[in-house]
């Protein structure tokens, strides 16, 4: 090797290789985020094609096949009623995931907003913040559990009342992401040099809010299903005979002791989803350092 | 000579990163004297810190291997010293300074609290007595209205007053050797001159041997009395501070030399060497220093230069500078 | 307090969430048109609505939460008599939480990327993913139902004893402390991780002292400070979560009475609950600002 330039300019290629494609490489080499990703794309697969994998009716009762334990019929036993809980868990994914998927979206987009507005108008922003500390006085479950428990139980109000309780929790991470990203060089030199502020927010302040928040949005899609399930398991959620994870686990609860498995399977279906989702947001989180970059 | 007190033996850093082990500092050899004023210089990310860490052992133990070389202090080798031999060295026999004396600092702890905590874990004093030894020690590093101050937090203090804080703490305890990496570099020009001042006083008075790191050949010249120059992790050249300066041999101690500026002249730094110091990741084959250097050979490039004796107390890492002068001298 | 009139607005506001004529939702379905007019006028629906808010936060200020329909009682006084419940669990959760959640999270930090911060973190990770219901449960059927170890269910009042309290308080606590201890323990790390890297930390090693004293004083101490500002989001957790778990465990508490009072449309029971909830968090919080200025220094004195 005689070549003096070769270490060198290998660094200086690897420094300038493009940032999207190197987060891209070092999320797939991420140990959390690989797990992480492959069990919840693996639970969405499944309740999405829930009916083509299982035939029966999740509501289905047949009586006299009540309380068989898991067996290669019913992998997951029968509950009180006969209905296969193996069925009731990949129908549960649906209700639990799309309550979660929903909670995720809706909260996500409404703070970006309220998180924007109250950064870029200082006459909105102590509204803004009073009310989302107002909110943020309530515990979540119990904020969750008043509307909910007004709206009547339904699958949207759930969604509903989910999506109001992690609203300002987000508001404040995309306000301060905002802020900081409002005093960098590059947005000041977009503001001297006369782009208009819904440019300016459109352009650079609202992408670079976004990584913080997606990190976020992963641990509130957890918390939602979580706080989705125990509503439910409370009777202000999902209402029987729909079936969702919490409300299995509250029917099978009174049975606990002769039938442990009908309220053990939806509990570790409930438990992998959280904990997959929460890998990944920490994988998130290692790989987009939610405390900000300087922009390029 | 007689045996040095501290004598660092071909040592070898490495640290983790993501792509495995990079080398941070190779084959560094020094030694400090009783009694004797060491300065090691060279542009920042050359290792000097590395290799003060390594001293007293204060790497980042998982992320952090020592392949080879060894740290002599007395009887005892520091890279294979029991945590309880280290513990009772450090901050006793060998104390240390750092770059900033803004972060050195706990900031939830008062100052009196942070400097009675070395003279308890050394000395075993406490309470009133300990008291009156910080307050004595303050005043030894002069600060006003030693006191009150003792019971002031350190963001109450300016980077000046913090330094004497930290230098106060440092020489708590008479130690044998005092590492000072970089004590200035992040203060005012002033304050620079009053805390240089400070520890060539305190040097005399308590008689310890001073290992001082600087990027500042100008203040290495004036305080230390012998010079080690470090570049990318080697060091490239030792000599007493006249001998380097009256005859350099390094081209990067050349360089180096030509950047200080006149004592008298206001004006900033003549020349600068061109180039920028690689990193411990970089892989440059023979002498580090070869992109950069005005007389690279071909031969320069074929395997690491060792460091060689060229007398009067000098060596170099440069078989082709050592070669003309050797023909020259010889 | 701007924000304590907020949340009396937003608990008055709930009501008006009810879907339809809420006095007839109240009243029941079948109940007759006198019936849901006497609701109407006890509850003052039959004002209009800015009077209505008028009265409700003119109440506020006498200290009238309003009164339960189902209970025969003020709300005042149906939290007060279900607070030593929801406290005690609240309080020993906590207790239980903060040491552990502290000790595993500063253990992690300490031995990061060895098997040690993995297996801490995962058991952190397992905390903050199992419904703590779910758990519960299954703690019923292990530690009373097979090993009889404690009550399943029911609540020993401290006044008759502490054994039969703790008995009957400790697996709940327990329970309720796992979501709490995985949370600390994660944000412990991180917060111990970025103390650890700080260059005092190096003096304190620097002057010999030993890695007990450097992470259990020079860290800790300053840990503590990010940490401190996690105990509203704990308490917070721990008392949305006693809603559920005093559920499961059949406790009297506050969590309990607000689900009954929901199944049984007492939404004045609810709405009174719910801000006297709220303002306990707003001391709270107020609290934690203070204790954070006390602990650090640097703010404390400017
Ligand atoms: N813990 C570490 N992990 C990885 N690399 C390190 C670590 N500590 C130092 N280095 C690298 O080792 C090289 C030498 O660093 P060192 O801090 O010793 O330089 P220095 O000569 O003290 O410079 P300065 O004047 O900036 O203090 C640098 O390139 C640095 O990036
Ligand atoms: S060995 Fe060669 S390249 Fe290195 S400093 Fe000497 S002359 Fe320059
Ligand atoms: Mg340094």
């Amino acid at each position: 090797m005689t070549d003096v330039g070769i270490g060198t300019r290998a660094t200086a290629a690897a420094i300038a290789a493009p940032r999207g494609y190197g987060t891209l490489r070092r999320l797939l080499r991420h140990r959390s985020f690989l797990i992480g990703f492959t069990i919840i794309a693996l639970l969405a697969i499944l309740a999405v094609l829930a009916p083509l994998i299982t035939p029966i009716d999740p509501s289905a009762m047949r009586v006299r096949l009540r309380f068989r334990p898991p067996q290669a019929a019913f992998w997951f036993g029968t509950d009180q009623f006969g209905r296969d809980v193996f069925t009731r868990v990949l129908y549960g994914a649906r209700i639990s995931l799309f309550v979660g998927f929903a909670v995720c979206v809706v909260s996500g987009l409404c703070s970006a907003v309220l998180g924007v507005i109250a950064a870029q108008l200082r006459r909105l922003d102590s509204a803004i913040m009073r009310l989302m500390d107002a909110l943020m006085s309530f515990p979540a479950i119990l904020l969750a559990l008043g509307i909910a428990a007004a709206l009547g139980p339904r699958v949207s109000s759930v969604i509903i009342a989910l999506t109001v309780a992690y609203i300002p929790a987000g508001v404040r991470i995309v306000r301060a992401a905002a802020l900081t990203v409002r005093e960098m060089d590059f947005v000041q030199a977009a503001q001297v040099s006369g782009a208009s502020s819904l440019r300016i927010v459109l352009r650079h302040i609202l992408p670079n809010c976004l990584s913080p928040l997606l990190v976020h949005l992963t641990f509130i899609f957890a918390y939602a299903m979580l706080a989705e399930a125990a509503l439910s398991f409370l009777g202000v959620g999902i209402q029987p005979p729909i079936a969702s994870w919490g409300n299995i686990i509250a029917e099978g609860r009174d049975y606990a002791t002769q039938a442990w498995w009908v309220m053990l399977f939806p509990g570790i279906a409930i438990s992998l989803a959280a904990l997959s989702l929460n890998l990944l947001g920490d994988a998130l989180g290692d790989m987009l350092d939610p405390r900000l970059k300087g922009g390029e | 000579m007689a045996a040095p007190l501290l004598s660092i033996r071909n040592l070898t850093v490495q640290f983790r990163v993501d792509t495995g082990w990079v080398t941070a500092i190779d084959d560094v050899s020094l030694d400090v004297g009783a009694g004797d004023c060491v300065g090691v210089v060279g542009e920042s990310g050359s290792g000097k810190s590395v290799t003060a860490l390594s001293v007293l052992q204060l790497h980042d133990r998982v992320s952090t291997r020592m392949p080879s070389g060894s740290i002599l202090y007395q009887d005892d080798d520091l890279l294979r010293a029991k945590g309880s031999t280290m513990r009772r060295i450090r901050g006793s026999e060998i104390a240390m300074i750092f770059q900033d004396p803004m972060s050195s600092l706990n900031p939830v702890l008062t100052i009196a609290d942070q400097i009675s905590e070395t003279l308890r874990q050394h000395q075993g004093l406490t309470g009133a007595a300990a008291r009156r030894r910080v307050v004595e020690l303050l005043g030894l590093v002069r600060i006003p209205d030693a006191a009150r101050r003792a019971d002031d937090y350190p963001h109450r203090l300016s980077g000046g007053m913090r330094q004497r804080v930290m230098i106060a703490m440092a020489i708590a305890c008479k130690p044998r050797l005092l590492i000072a990496d970089e004590p200035t570099t992040a203060l005012d020009v002033t304050i620079q001159a009053q805390i240089l001042e400070l520890l060539r006083d305190l040097r005399r008075e308590l008689g310890m041997s001073v290992m001082l790191i600087s990027h500042d050949l100008g203040v290495i010249a004036e305080f230390a009395q012998r010079v080690v120059v470090m570049y990318a992790g080697r060091v490239v050249e030792a000599a007493p501070v006249t001998q380097l300066f009256r005859r350099p041999v390094h081209p990067y101690t050349m360089g180096l030399i030509a950047a200080v500026p006149a004592l008298d002249s206001e004006a900033p730094r003549l020349t600068t060497i061109a180039g920028r110091i690689p990193g411990p990741q970089e892989i440059i084959p023979g002498c580090r220093f070869s992109p950069r250097c005005a007389l690279v050979q071909p031969s320069c490039l074929d395997e690491p230069p060792s460091m060689q004796t060229v007398g009067d107390g000098q060596s170099a890492r440069c078989p082709p500078r050592i070669q003309v002068l050797g023909v020259r001298h010889g | 307090m701007p924000v304590i009139l907020i949340i009396s607005i937003l608990a008055f506001l709930l009501l008006s969430l009810l879907p339809g004529d809420p006095a007839m939702i109240i009243a029941g379905e079948q109940a007759s048109p006198a019936a849901i007019e006497q609701v109407r006028r006890q509850l003052g629906l039959d004002r209009s609505f800015l009077e209505q808010l008028g009265i409700w936060l003119f109440n506020l200020a006498r200290g009238n939460f309003g009164s339960s329909l189902i209970l025969n009682q003020s709300v005042l006084s149906a939290v007060g008599e279900r607070l030593p419940v929801t406290l005690s669990l609240a309080a020993l959760s906590i207790g239980f939480t903060i040491p552990v959640g502290v000790f595993l999270g500063s253990l992690a930090a300490y031995y990061r990327r060895t098997w040690i911060d993995s297996a801490v973190m995962t058991v952190a990770l397992l905390g903050v993913s199992i419904p703590a219901f779910w758990i519960a449960i299954l703690g019923v059927i292990l530690f009373s139902v097979q090993l009889g170890w404690v009550p399943s269910s029911g609540f020993a009042p401290i006044s008759q004893g502490l054994g039969g309290w703790f008995a009957s308080m400790a697996l709940p606590a327990l329970t309720l402390s796992l979501f709490q201890i995985g949370f600390l323990a994660r944000m412990t790390r991180s917060a111990m991780l970025d103390v650890l890297s700080q260059d005092y930390i190096r003096t304190a090693r620097a002057k010999g002292l030993s890695e007990w004293r450097t992470v259990g004083k020079h860290a800790l101490r300053n840990a503590l400070i990010l940490i401190i500002t996690a105990t509203g989001i704990l308490l917070s957790a721990a008392i949305g979560g006693s809603v559920i778990i005093e559920q499961v465990f059949a406790l009297p508490g506050i969590g309990r009475m607000v689900v009954q009072a929901i199944m049984a449309r007492d939404y004045p029971l609810v709405q009174g609950t719910m801000l006297i909830l709220g303002f306990t968090f707003v001391m709270i919080n107020l609290i934690v600002d203070i204790l954070y200025t006390l602990a650090d220094p640097r703010v404390r004195h400017d």
